[in-house]
């Protein structure tokens, strides 16, 4: 048995609101499955799960607000998670209960819906305390979002139902809590995800700069064989099938952290934790403002055609809110690309706890001195922002370097 | 397919990857995607459409000429 808790889906993240379950109890769902939808900062995310199983009680009812590690299911059997995104709360010691008193009845139906009898010890509604039908049915049930009372003046109760508002869902600002007509104005306002984002973002961000030490390096790169590679390879596809020069950039820096891995993973507890996995955090600007760095996996197995069939997925769900946990919460390093607007270099702000983000800047026409002649080349600027207590200049350098080598020869596998 | 019909087509198809912008303010003569900041992912995708919409195959090397609306109609009307 193991407690599936609401996952942390990035370090600003600190609750969400659960939307929706994809499954009920008796379902079963194996690792990688959506099992719910979640309402954060960063739009609607569907939950993964990180086990297989039978999903054996839902805890928690769609419109509650979570905080992260909180309880919100109970999947029996499977093996364990692997790697949970956060930590499991502490099991609670079960006490030895030598005799339990409880009806034939209930203990049948205990069996059949697995309700744990030990639990139920003294909750009892029966005569002398005895755990009697009803008792274990209300175990199996959900528990709901917790309800208190919801006092509302009579005026908002007007405008809730003429603005179609629900009050349950509403935190008032009146005296004790009481829901005033202007709370009702505020929450009928049009959503705007923005400023939560926002603010995610600037708690992230701060949190960066101020406990990472950032270092920063730059290097210009000639593009011409990536480039003639790339005309080389679109010329043979439709238009349905080309591919943007990001995805043979994304396979470059694949393989530069294959050949320097420290740049790759992340610093937690005062530890540098290298990442075998290479997911790249990709950073998508959002239309309204704002950005998200969902991560695309396992990018050093992927071909071109693969990376871009990611891409032409992820970008419009990331900029629609429909991202998947896994892919809030796996990214390795970040890619900051702000090439399409004209912009030379950038230098990013690293997304804690990973290590590293690299800028890539737009490929632009630049004279260039190559084997003691002055010539024309297309030429990008790539820069690197590393966390210093995890890695030095030398290690980013080498890195740097890879990449170079790597756009050299975007032919070889 | 008369130009005014290929423009209304071009405008639409905008639209769908610039909703928060507004094509229908843009001049013939405005760099489309700098004005409706449009990234090259959402320029390939309107491509995309396009050949969807027209059958007209596109070659990677005349992206060039179609910065603009004017220019888009001078390279398209002969095509379709």
């Amino acid at each position: 048995m193991a407690d599936f808790v609401m996952p942390s889906l990035g370090a600003d993240m600190e609750s969400a609101t659960l939307v929706k379950w994809h499954v009920k109890p008796g379902d079963a769902v194996k690792r990688g499955d959506i099992i719910a939808e979640v309402d954060t900062d960063k739009g609607i995310i569907d939950v993964e799960c990180f086990q297989s199983g039978i999903i054996e009680k839902l805890v928690i009812e769609p419109g509650a607000k979570i905080p992260v590690g909180a309880l919100l299911a109970v999947i029996q059997g499977g093996e364990a998670p692997v790697a949970a995104a956060t930590p499991v709360p502490a099991p609670v010691a079960v006490t030895e209960v030598p005799h339990i008193h409880v009806s034939p009845l209930a203990k049948k139906i205990a069996a059949e819906l697995g309700v744990d009898l030990n639990k139920l010890v003294g909750h009892g509604t029966g005569p002398g305390g005895l755990i009697d039908r009803e008792d274990v049915e209300q175990a199996a049930k959900p528990v709901s979002a917790p309800q208190t009372r919801v006092r509302v003046s009579p005026l908002a109760r007007r405008r809730a139902e003429e603005l179609h508002v629900d009050v349950t869902h509403i935190q008032g600002s009146g005296p004790d809590g009481a829901i005033e007509a202007a709370d009702i104005e505020r929450a009928a306002a049009p959503h705007k995800p923005s400023d939560a984002m926002r603010r995610a973002i600037a708690a992230a961000m701060a949190k960066s700069k101020r406990e990472i030490p950032h270092y920063y390096l730059q290097t210009r790169i000639d593009m011409s064989a990536l480039l003639s590679w790339l005309q080389a390879e679109n010329q043979k596809r439709s238009i349905k099938d080309r591919l943007l020069p990001v995805v043979p950039l994304l396979k470059a820096l694949a393989k530069a952290l294959r050949d320097v891995p420290q740049l790759n993973g992340f610093w937690i507890d005062g530890q540098h934790r290298v990442s075998e996995a290479i997911h790249l955090g990709f950073a998508i600007s959002m239309k309204g403002g704002g950005l998200v760095a969902p991560a695309i996996h396992d990018v050093d197995k992927k071909s071109c055609d693969e990376l871009m069939t990611d891409l032409r997925d992820l970008i419009p769900r990331a900029r629609s809110g429909r991202l998947r946990s896994s892919e809030m919460t796996d990214a390795t390093i970040t890619i900051t690309s702000l090439g399409d607007l004209g912009v030379e270099t950038v230098f990013g702000v690293i997304y804690p706890p990973q290590v590293a983000i690299v800028g890539l800047g737009k490929i632009m026409e630049q004279p260039w001195a190559k084997d003691g002649m002055l010539g024309v080349h297309p030429v990008m600027t790539a820069s690197l922002a590393a966390d210093h207590r995890a890695t030095d200049g030398h290690l980013g350098a080498q890195f740097l370097e890879a990449l170079n080598r790597h756009l050299q020869t975007p032919d070889q596998p | 397919m008369s130009e005014a019909e290929l423009k209304a087509l071009l405008l639409d198809g905008l639209r769908k990857i610039a909703p928060e912008a507004d094509p229908a303010m843009l001049r013939g003569d405005q760099n489309i995607r700098e004005t409706l900041d449009i990234d090259s992912f959402d320029f390939l995708s309107f491509l995309i459409a396009l050949h969807d919409k027209l059958g007209v195959e596109i070659p990677e090397a005349d992206y060039g000429k179609l910065n603009t609306l004017d220019a888009m109609l001078r390279y398209l009307v002969p095509k379709v």
